[in-house]
């Protein structure tokens, strides 16, 4: 089996110091001070936040069909790098992953290149066209075991499919997870329809079409008695309207993405691609009502939505290129700087949010976003809160390098990633110890 | 200037330059023989990415008279339908040499993306960029209600006037180099539109919004009443039409004789072109010697003289 592994004085979630024994992929000790066994590494974790690994519920990993743009095995890295030991890959690939076969495929590799649990999403609709149900079930009971369903990229739209879809994942504790876009609302649509649209002259992608779905789904999940997760919510209003329906005991959770949580539509101005996202970025208020929302449990999970893109689909006019950036390996810094910097979270919310939540709603929470306790896996990450670094987008283990925040200071970042007690990420300072 | 992508960048100064030195352009044009040596050895590029034969004839006359040499580089298509990119297209127009790039894109942004982009080093001048800005407009606009409505324009600005722009504001980039420029030369600017074509988000800005033209005829004072053109598709997108019917459009919002006569006695009427006669003017306010529409086309070539010039030629004077 593989050498025991003692991080010493590592700080718990950010509040308790502690050391850790890891044995054969298990924290099989937690103690002030823990004898390193015979042939043990040993992590010296003075100064670092030890959290339970991050767990992403929503990464695009591009494979099959846009090798060009990421892989499950850069993304992979790219996961591990940013501190996840877990991610949910998203199901708009090429083919759709719309049946038993894809998503296995993609599970399997997962396996194979072992740098993160990757947990495939499956198509709610046949080719994500929104006409006909995809078969769940035989997704649900493949080898891939999935749970969530998801159409993201487009909207669930035919209020009846979404209904259907809410009834049938019942049958095996699943649940959908909704990208909320009116399509009709959003033709053509290049950024957040406000004061900086009307002046750079780009059509306008308003709030209105994000929470009239956020509403029409959770009045739908409460009628069927079902579950739904909605995902990047961007708007003040679409906080409200969780905010009314959790107050109401319907079964609703919600993401936010860290880049919704930090930029503006104000970024727009340069006409840089890097940040057109979908849905776009809001203005400060709507950020304001993110944070606080995040902060007060309204929204339930921190989310990536990492969506690699090529050069040339970002270096081209802004209405010409795609939707989307990068995240994995900026998520955890963006948060210390949006969020835990400014004291609107502590290190155990940042657990709750990013590692504990999100595991739950994808069902995997028997293997991750487990506390870091004796007979656990040691499914562990390790942050530098002190570590402050400048991004960089050709640098970062993505295939693509299509980050908003290329030449921004972060504060920390993760410094060790374990998955299952194996390291799959480690910065240099700790390579010497498993050499 | 390096640039001239927006009239949001010009200040007063700025704009004051540009009219006064296209007067004296607008002079030389009046002499028998018309080309100035000015920009002789310099490469001026039109770049268009969109027809417009009309803006493209008048840049492309602007430079000859200056004695620049001129390519006009057709680049329809684009990275949408997977034809050669802005940015191969810049770095080409680098390779051989441009001064000056003059560019209109059915993009938002292009100019500034090209200004921006590191692609190229020469000075880019925006001929329109999607719904975005057309400053030439705006400043041959500007240089006509400055003639016709200042009595001593030299050094002036358009301080007290009101101008009315009518129509499709949401889709418009001469509303909104109109918009900024009229501004900053001091006018007032009152925005004449159905809702369904004022952006989500105008607050902000400098001007006025009503609702019919009988309103904003009975309450401003108009001194110029700009007429904008109206797209074809925005009538004809079914559900997605922005107003009921092209007829009703005119009712409320053409300008036909009988609006026109209550303008007051020196109003001028001006439209960027090409008009739909019938549509948004009638043929009586187009073809009536309040139109100064034909004189808009003469004045926007010594306008593009004076931004090629002051772009091109540096601090000296105009000969």
């Amino acid at each position: 089996m593989s050498r025991p592994i003692v991080i010493e004085n590592a700080s718990l979630y950010g509040d308790t110091t502690a050391s850790l024994l890891i044995e054969d992929g298990v924290i099989t000790k937690v103690a002030d001070a823990i004898e390193a066994p015979e042939g043990a590494t040993v992590i010296d974790a003075e100064g670092l936040v030890a959290l339970p690994g991050l767990v992403d519920l929503h990464t695009h990993l591009r494979e099959p069909g846009r090798e060009d743009a990421e892989t499950i095995e850069t993304g992979s890295r790219a996961a591990a790098r940013g501190g996840w030991t877990a991610v949910f890959a998203m199901a708009n690939t090429n083919p759709v992953a719309d049946t038993a076969g894809v998503v296995e495929q993609v599970w399997s590799r997962g396996r194979e290149i072992g740098l993160a649990d990757v947990f495939p999403v499956g198509a709610v609709t046949v080719g994500l066209k929104g006409e006909h149900l995809s078969e769940m079930g035989a997704m649900a009971h493949s080898k891939a075991q999935v749970r969530l369903f998801s159409d993201d990229g487009v909207c669930v739209y035919d209020p009846v499919i979404m209904r259907r879809a809410l009834e049938y994942v019942k049958t095996f504790d699943g649940a959908v997870v909704q990208h909320a876009q009116d399509l009709r609302l959003t033709e053509g649509s290049q950024m957040h329809e406000g004061e900086v649209s009307a002046e750079l002259g780009l059509a306008g992608w308003p709030a209105v079409a994000e929470e009239s779905i956020v509403a029409r789904d959770a009045l739908l999940a409460e009628h069927v008695g079902s579950r739904v997760h909605v995902q990047h919510l961007s708007t003040a209003g679409s906080v409200e309207i969780i905010r009314w329906a959790k107050a109401r005991g319907i079964n609703v959770t919600a993401e936010a993405t860290p880049h919704h949580l930090l930029l503006t539509d104000e970024s727009a101005r340069t006409y840089d691609p890097l940040f057109k996202v979908n849905p776009p970025l809001r203005t400060q208020s709507d950020v304001d009502a993110l944070r606080a929302a995040v902060a007060d449990g309204t929204i339930d999970v921190i989310a990536t939505d990492h969506a690699p893109h090529p050069a040339e689909d970002k270096d081209c006019e802004w209405a010409a290129a795609s939707f989307g950036m990068l995240g994995l390996e900026t998520a955890l810094g963006v948060v210390q700087k949006a969020l835990v910097d400014t004291g609107a979270l502590t290190w155990r919310d940042v657990a709750r949010l990013m590692s504990e939540t999100p595991a739950r709603i994808g069902k995997v929470d028997d293997r991750h976003g487990r506390p870091l306790a004796e007979g656990e896996p040691a499914n562990i990450t390790l942050v530098d809160p002190q570590h402050a670094w400048t991004v960089d987008g050709a640098q970062l283990a993505s295939r693509a390098s299509n980050t908003p925040y290329g030449g921004m200071e972060l504060p920390g970042r993760a410094v060790a990633t374990l998955l299952r007690g194996v390291p799959t990420h480690l910065s240099p300072r700790f390579e010497g110890a498993f050499a | 200037m390096r640039h001239l992508l927006s009239t949001k960048d010009l200040s007063r100064d700025d704009a004051i330059l540009i009219l006064d030195t296209a007067a004296q352009m607008a002079a030389t044009q009046e002499r028998e023989v018309r080309k100035l040596p000015t920009l002789r050895g310099k490469t001026v590029v039109n770049l268009f990415f969109e027809d417009s034969t009309r803006t493209r004839i008048s840049f492309e006359a602007a430079a000859k008279r200056l004695s620049a040499d001129v390519i006009n580089f057709s680049a329809k298509g684009s990275s949408v339908s997977k034809g050669e990119s802005l940015k191969d297209t810049a770095l080409t127009l680098q390779a051989m040499g441009a001064d000056a790039v003059v560019v209109r894109h059915w993009a938002s942004g292009a100019a500034y993306q090209l200004a921006h982009g590191g692609w190229l080093h020469g000075s880019v001048l925006n001929a329109g960029d999607g719904t975005h800005q057309h400053p030439t407009q705006s400043l041959l606009d500007a240089f006509t209600m400055r003639r016709h409505l200042v009595s001593d324009p030299t050094g002036a600005d358009l301080a007290g006037l009101t101008v009315a722009i009518v129509g499709d504001v949401l889709h418009s980039r001469v509303a909104r180099s109109n918009v900024h420029l009229l501004h900053t030369l001091g006018a007032k600017v009152v925005l004449v539109a159905p809702a369904t074509l004022v952006p989500v988000g105008i607050e902000p800005w400098p001007c006025d919004v009503v609702h019919t033209l009988d309103e904003a005829i009975e309450a401003y004072d108009i001194d110029a009443l700009m007429m904008l053109r109206v797209q074809r598709e925005r009538m004809t997108g079914g559900g997605s039409a922005f107003f009921p019917s092209p007829a009703e459009y005119t009712r409320l919002f053409g300008l036909d004789g009988d609006r026109m006569r209550r303008l007051p006695d020196h109003a001028i009427v001006m439209h960027p072109g090409p008009m739909n006669r019938g549509l948004e003017i009638s043929a009586e306010a187009a073809d009536s010697d309040r139109s100064v529409i034909v004189e808009q086309v003469a004045n926007g070539v010594a306008v593009r003289m004076a931004a090629l010039y002051l772009l091109l030629a540096g601090e000296e004077g105009a000969q």
